[in-house]
């Protein structure tokens, strides 16, 4: 099993859920969270007085998924949110050691 | 201790109204005969009798001033940042509750009492002793008290943009019950209680002065004796909430036609010149705000439209009663680009006024008061004056003169109040509870629970 946490523009949250629905994960965790990576902030103006905004709103997505569908998930995520641009975010795939579903305490693939 | 302190300077203040009211209960029952400059437009009546349509309208422009404070609230809540929106909000609504109290106990007879030397009024009306509901000029004299309670409580409020999400609430409540009295009061007496700006001819139609360049000035001394907030300016401190403040500016801007149409004291021609002028001034000003800052920074900012019609609410407040429509345009325009440039100028300057009661009250303030002197003309109202544009320097220099008493008495006595403040309960809340914010700090709230 392979956690994917990918972090997207906010506005793409919906078509990256449909794909990979569409592809067979059933569960999934969102998160609205700051940051910044090459994308950088931008500015904001109030009363003539510039702010730079470091951090922008991005959606962290969280799922777990076995082994073959990694690669799977990982097409359906950057099909859905790529446009060619810097801020287009990013995903990152780690291993998870057991999973265990608590209403039934089945573990592993079938807890997923 | 300092809780225990602060509750009981504010009793004392209470017990010398208290006092004085018990020495005057015996007074005459002599209706004050403080009438602004510009309500001698009403005929001269031969025997003083109450009109009903004149009543009704001191009644509406009462409460529209009213809503104003409340308006103020908003206006401001929604420019700081979220944990300390409460703080905020409470900092002017609490000024309702506050100084109506003050207003009736002492407040109202300082200003409005018969005059001691042209600078004040005296106790004999301290507890609205004899401010009944006989006549003063053409409304009960009560009503004519409700009325000018209303400018005396949104005054201190508007100071509160200057120290926002840093004074200690306790020390807030003393310092605007003690800046009413000691600087509210007398320069309400001074303009419109038949004190000496009044009896040398300055004109202030509703309040440019006495409103809003003493506020304006007391929020530069403010922002100067507290000190800037902690972060300030590196760490950047956004508005959380602009719709808050849009819509506390559509409710300023509507109670302003109490303000400055109420000003006539009469529901006839006067009180038309001075709504028309009113709005047509901030529509002006919203525009040249907006205009000024699209040009310097490229954006049209929906903050710059908001601040740019309170900007020429401030400016045309003097001169409403005073003035044309076409010379309502200019006032407003310029006050809008006038106090755009001077709040690009604070953040050069470095001083930390959070919320431009400077920039927009002592600057637009300042250039109602000597706009006034500019543009204003007895074919407008024959009780006023002719302005420099129209031949009469006199005016002018009047106008000035008492800009400066002004600018200097408010800035000499709210320095003072604010060091005793300092030196004997602390102004400014501690620094972990500024960083906590002042909702959870000062009054236990949140105001969102998202």
């Amino acid at each position: 099993m392979k956690k994917i946490e990918t972090i997207i523009k906010p506005h793409k949250l919906d078509e990256v859920k449909a794909k990979l629905i569409d592809i067979g994960i059933h569960g999934m965790t969102v998160t609205e969270v700051k940051g910044f990576g090459r994308q950088k902030g931008h500015t904001e103006l109030y009363r003539g007085t510039e702010y730079k905004i470091d951090f922008l709103p991005k959606v962290k997505l969280e799922t777990v998924v076995p082994e073959e569908l990694v690669e799977k998930a990982i097409e359906a995520i950057i099909g859905a949110a790529y446009a060619g641009q810097i801020g287009d975010g990013k995903i990152f795939v780690s291993p998870i050691e057991e999973t265990i579903r608590i209403r039934t305490k089945e573990r592993g693939k079938e807890a997923v | 201790m300092k809780k225990i302190a602060s509750i009981l300077i504010l009793v004392g203040m209470f017990m010398m109204a208290g006092v004085a009211f018990a020495e005057d209960t015996a007074a005459p029952a002599a209706a004050p005969m403080a009438v602004a400059p510009a309500a001698t437009e009403a005929a001269p009546a031969p025997v003083p009798h109450i009109d009903s349509g004149d009543t009704a309208w001191m009644l509406m422009s009462t409460a529209l001033v009213m809503l104003m404070t409340p308006g103020l609230a908003l206006f401001y809540g929604g420019l700081v940042r979220r944990k300390n929106v409460l703080s905020t909000i409470m900092q002017s609504f609490i000024a309702l509750g506050v100084i109506s109290i003050q207003w009736v106990l002492i407040g109202y007879s300082l200003a409005f009492g018969p005059d001691v030397g042209g600078v004040i009024g005296d106790f004999s009306l301290a507890g609205l002793s004899g401010v009944g509901l006989a006549p003063n000029g053409t409304i009960p004299a009560q009503l004519f008290m409700m009325f000018q309670m209303m400018f005396a409580v949104i005054t201190p409020a508007l100071i509160s943009g200057a120290f926002a999400e840093r004074m200690k609430f306790s020390a807030y409540l003393i310092f605007i019950v003690l800046w009413s009295t000691i600087v509210y009061d007398p320069l309400a007496h001074w303009v419109w209680g038949g004190g000496w700006m009044m009896k040398m001819g300055a004109l202030d139609f509703a309040g440019g002065l006495v409103v809003h360049i003493s506020s304006g000035v007391a929020a530069l001394v403010c922002a100067l004796v507290l000190g800037k907030r902690k972060g300030y300016p590196a760490e950047p401190m956004i508005p959380h909430n602009l719709t808050m403040t849009v819509i506390g500016a559509a409710l300023l801007w509507f109670g302003w036609f109490g303000f400055n149409a109420g000003s006539a004291l009469t529901s006839g021609a006067l009180a038309v010149t001075a709504f028309v002028a009113t709005h047509i001034a901030t529509a002006a000003a919203s525009l040249g705000w907006v205009l000024a800052e699209w040009k310097h920074h490229g954006k049209p900012t929906v903050l710059g439209a908001a601040s740019g019609a309170v900007a020429g609410l401030v400016a045309i407040t003097p001169a409403a009663g005073f003035v044309t429509p076409m010379a309502s345009i200019i006032i407003g325009f310029a006050a809008g680009v006038i106090c755009y440039l001077a709040i690009v100028a604070k953040s050069k300057l470095g001083y930390d006024d959070a919320l431009d009661a400077f920039g927009v009250h002592g600057i637009g303030g300042t250039w109602g008061a000597i706009a006034t002197g500019l543009f204003a003309t007895v074919a407008v109202n024959g009780a006023g004056a002719d302005g420099l544009l129209y031949g009469g320097s006199g005016l002018l220099v009047k106008q000035l003169v008492s800009v400066a008493a002004s600018w200097g008495y408010s800035f000499i006595l709210t320095f003072i109040i604010l060091k005793v403040l300092d030196a004997t309960i602390g102004l400014r809340v501690t620094e972990e509870d500024e960083v906590m914010g002042l909702d959870l700090t000062q009054h236990g709230e949140n105001g969102y629970l998202m």
